[in-house]
């Protein structure tokens, strides 16, 4: 039996958001996911977005909550050393129908507080974004959306959480609660039985059937699908602004992202579907997004798309946030309802509810020594000769390659897995640091990682996984 | 940081690199370097172990390793100077900046040879839907796992494309005890030589399905089925008619596309079919110091052509290094009707033979080839059959080439389909 104060279930950007908040303070905090690495499902699979809350409903906790992130998000990414970039956005309004649907947005971010949500007339849109399909009739600006690397920020929540003394247990599935008399006496997990002061469901997409548990699941999650595209860093038409498309009967709401490293991701679809594992992208999907995607930019070259990809997020009947105390078992906390948004109120979430842990009772005494800041594997690729030359002289192996299309060095592979809340898989390598991202998708470099996290597991390289627990990549026999 | 000096830098030590360098050698170049990304030379040659190289260039059939074997011995005996282990980041100007494990290396050449090869097409960029487990392997991703690495990839096999690699791996698979289940080509025609459909299908009772492709792929975790769907003429695919394989392993054989990253930061013009630099007879692109040969240049049907076409990069790149490649009028060599592309795409027009490498663009029998000029046609060459999976040849003769006029457009005219 593992003793804890605090278990979080789940390690996606809500889970170890609030696995680094918790680490400020002098108690034992566990967190445990099912998945070999964190950030695994929602978390990993998103736009990688931080969005002001100016389209959010008016009043909601989702909104107040999202507000409260985006003033906080920049300098938890800057203490982090998470890559993001200031984008902003562009709605392009293409449809005479939208036109109405835009004023009334810029009323709503207006009461939401989001004063630099503007609407304006094409040729100042067109001067901002030249990409765009010149016959729009104007557009919606907002300059303070950003993309982040949503890989990368929450696996720097996870490993500054780490440095800070808490325990991460992957590969760890919650089968079920011992709960009698309003009290969890015990978790049952594939890895043993944990037994927790405080157990906060964080699990995202499976949060209902954590609820269910404890016999408080009112909600029902449902998977909503939406299929992406990746393009290559040298395709010849890229936007400068993240391009969203105003709601209207015609159009689902494809985004074109710039990302911060350099890709362009085009989606996603929204698809209600029933298997929270579905993550099948579709002919009919993919084609919906190109010809949504070329309605807002004509020019886009989608042979160079380097490749496609679903990520399956929480929706949730009824909808919204519910961060919820449990008044019929002690201890349990629920939070429900994030949805796509959760990436960017993550870190807003886990304030609120520690906040609501003292009022519930908890004293927290700050930790001697808690470091906040967290550096980031240096990245050979975005360094000038004269750096490279000092990291390679610091450890010759950033000066061998492994993946030719990323530049991704043998160091920074290795300091991916023997980083606290390492990467045990080449999924997990490849969120890291970009190995096998590239054009080429690992075909050259995916034999020599293998051969890598064999060797710096000290597994045999039959065992060595693509992600999850059998998803092999190579024959066993 | 280190700085070097040379006469001709040639990057990659596959065949292109190897035999480019040692003609270099041999034309004058006083100092050649070969920058090699891995430990050794040979590049794809190298778990390319079946038979069949070196028929044309060596009068002898060999090993991918054997053939390679000949041009590393070659190299050492002429004096080339390997630089193993060693990436190539980018061409700035007249220095090819470089990166081992003692830090960045500056090599200021007079003349630098583009020898990286090519990579595989993936399935994204064929917009295969389905689900992302793993046992999804380009044919030679499984080919450098088996034969280099000596592993397993899987139990049973599907592979998508017809390209001499897939037909290869289907052979290596079998042999290996894998069960291979079929070989798709979306194509109505074989993508590769005929030769390996008889020795690696055909011996090995593996069926080859023409105008199919595949549309769903089927594993959360590791691939568990393949759905398979005949195609119409629009290579659209007749979802009525699909069936569904059973399979642990799905082979992408579906094209190579020349690796021009490093070609890009030196700004070199490159062709929208073959992908590769667009070059004159000499394989000079248009920055007149950078040379190009082998895959990177256009992906090849035999390393045979491969070796000959570089040994031309590397005599006029170490020309070029020594002030002797003069300048001359150039045309532009174009494909006209039934030819898909012809490199090189110009041609100066000098007291020389000029060798025009095309691949048609459908199969056809009773072929005639000819290459003209504005002044009308200047050679003519018939064939029985021509497939594009084969690289055709033809040349220019001195006399024609030194006068040639306007544009010169290669043709391929079928007789029957």
């Amino acid at each position: 039996m593992i003793k804890t104060d605090v278990l979080i279930i789940g390690a996606g950007a809500v889970g170890c958001a609030l696995a680094r908040e918790l680490s400020k303070y002098n108690i034992k905090v566990t967190v445990c996911d099912k998945n070999d690495d964190v950030g695994g499902e929602a978390s990993k699979s998103n736009s990688g977005l931080f969005s002001t809350s100016a389209t959010m409903p008016v009043g909601t906790l989702e909104c107040k909550l999202r507000t409260i992130a985006h003033s906080m998000i920049l300098d938890v990414c800057n203490k982090l050393d998470v890559p993001y970039i200031e984008c902003g956005s562009i709605a392009p309004i293409l449809y005479p129908d939208q036109l109405e649907t835009a004023k009334g947005l810029t009323e709503r971010a207006f009461q939401n507080g989001v004063y630099d949500y503007e609407l304006l007339p094409a040729k100042d849109i067109l001067d901002l974004e030249p990409t765009l399909n010149p016959e729009i009739l104007g557009g919606i600006y907002s300059p303070r959306d950003r993309q982040c690397n949503q890989f990368i920020f929450v696996s720097a929540l996870a490993e500054n959480a780490a440095e800070n003394g808490v325990e991460f247990i992957l590969d760890c599935k919650v089968t079920g609660m011992d709960v009698s008399n309003g009290k969890i006496h015990a978790v049952h997990t594939t890895k043993g039985d944990i037994e927790a002061t405080w157990v906060i469901n964080a699990a995202g997409l499976h949060c209902d059937e954590i609820s269910d548990m404890v016999d408080e699941c009112d909600f029902k999650v449902n998977p909503r699908k939406g299929e992406f595209y990746v393009f290559s860093h040298d395709t010849p038409v890229k936007v400068s602004h993240i391009i969203s498309s105003v709601p209207s009967p015609k159009t689902r709401g494809v985004l074109v992202i710039p990302t911060v490293d350099n890709n362009m991701l085009v989606g996603p679809t929204a698809d209600d579907v029933e298997d929270k594992t579905d993550v099948k992208t579709t002919a009919a999907g993919l084609a919906s997004i190109k010809s949504q995607a070329l309605n807002m930019i004509p020019g886009l070259h989608f042979e160079d798309t380097i490749t496609q990809f679903v990520g399956v997020r929480p929706a949730r009947t009824p909808e919204g946030y519910d961060l919820r105390f449990s008044e019929k078992v002690k201890g349990f906390i629920g939070i429900s309802g994030v949805r796509s948004t959760g990436l960017t109120a993550s870190v807003a979430i886990a304030t609120y509810i520690v906040h609501g842990m003292k009022e519930h009772g908890l004293e927290l005494e700050r930790k001697v020594g808690w470091k906040q800041t967290r550096k980031g594997i240096a990245r050979f690729a975005e360094k000038t000769n004269a750096e490279k030359d000092a990291l390679i002289a610091a450890d010759p192996l950033y000066g061998k390659i492994v993946c030719r299309c990323e530049q991704v060095t043998e160091s920074e592979i290795l300091q991916a897995i023997h980083r606290p809340v390492g990467a045990k898989t080449l999924d997990a390598v490849k969120r890291r640091v970009r190995a096998g991202m590239g054009r080429c998708q690992s075909g050259f470099c995916g034999p020599h990682v293998i051969e890598i996290i064999a060797r710096e597991l000290g597994i045999p390289e039959e065992d060595v996984r693509k992600r999850g627990e059998k998803a092999f990549m190579l024959d066993r026999d | 940081m280190k700085d070097i000096k040379c006469c001709v830098v040639v990057v990659g030590a596959g065949p292109a690199g190897m035999a480019a360098a040692i003609s270099a050698k041999k034309n004058g170049a006083e100092k050649v370097i070969i920058i090699e990304r891995e430990n050794r030379t040979g590049g794809i040659l190298k778990q390319c172990i079946h038979a069949g190289f070196g028929l044309q260039y060596f009068g002898e059939e060999l090993t991918g390793p054997e053939y390679a074997e000949k041009f590393s011995v070659l190299a050492n005996e002429t004096g080339i100077e390997f630089m193993l282990n060693t990436t190539a980041l980018e061409i700035k100007d007249k220095t090819l900046v470089c990166v081992n494990t003692e830090g960045i290396v500056n090599i200021h050449f007079g003349a630098l040879v583009l020898a990286m090869g090519c990579r595989e097409r993936t399935r994204a960029n064929l917009v295969i839907p389905g689900s992302r487990p793993a046992g999804i392997y380009s044919a030679g991703t499984a080919q450098k796992l088996i034969n280099i690495f000596g592993h397993k990839v899987g139990k049973e096999v599907v592979i998508l494309g017809s390209g001499d690699i897939g037909m290869i791996m289907a052979r290596r698979l079998s042999l290996g005890g894998a069960k291979v289940k079929a070989v798709v080509e979306i194509m109505p025609y074989l993508a590769g030589l005929v030769r390996n459909k008889a020795q690696c299908l055909d011996d090995f009772g593996i069926p080859l399905m023409l105008s199919h492709t595949v549309v769903d792929i089927i594993g959360v975790d590791r691939v568990e089925a393949v759905t398979i769907a005949p195609v119409d003429e629009n290579r659209q695919p007749i979802m009525e008619k699909a069936e569904t394989i059973s399979c642990d392993t799905l082979l992408l054989s579906v094209g190579l596309i020349p690796e021009n990253e490093l070609t890009r930061s030196a700004d070199v013009a490159l062709s929208g079919i073959t992908k590769g630099a667009i070059v004159n007879q000499y394989k000079q692109t248009d920055k007149p110091y950078i040379f190009a040969c082998g895959n990177v240049l256009h992906v090849n049907d035999l390393v045979d052509h491969v070796s000959h076409e570089s040994e031309d990069a590397g005599k006029y790149a170490a020309l070029y290094a020594a002030g002797k490649l003069e300048s001359a009028d150039e045309l532009a060599v174009e494909p006209g009707d039934g030819v898909r592309y012809v490199c090189p795409q110009k041609m100066a027009c000098v007291d020389d033979n000029v060798d025009l490498y095309f691949r048609t663009a459908a199969p056809g029998r009773n072929t005639t080839l000819t290459i003209s000029d504005d002044s009308g046609v200047l050679v003519t060459k018939k064939l029985i059959r021509t497939t594009p999976g084969t690289i055709e040849k033809l040349t220019i003769p001195a006399d024609k080439a030194k006068n040639a006029i306007g544009k010169i457009v290669v043709k391929a005219e079928h007789k029957e389909a």
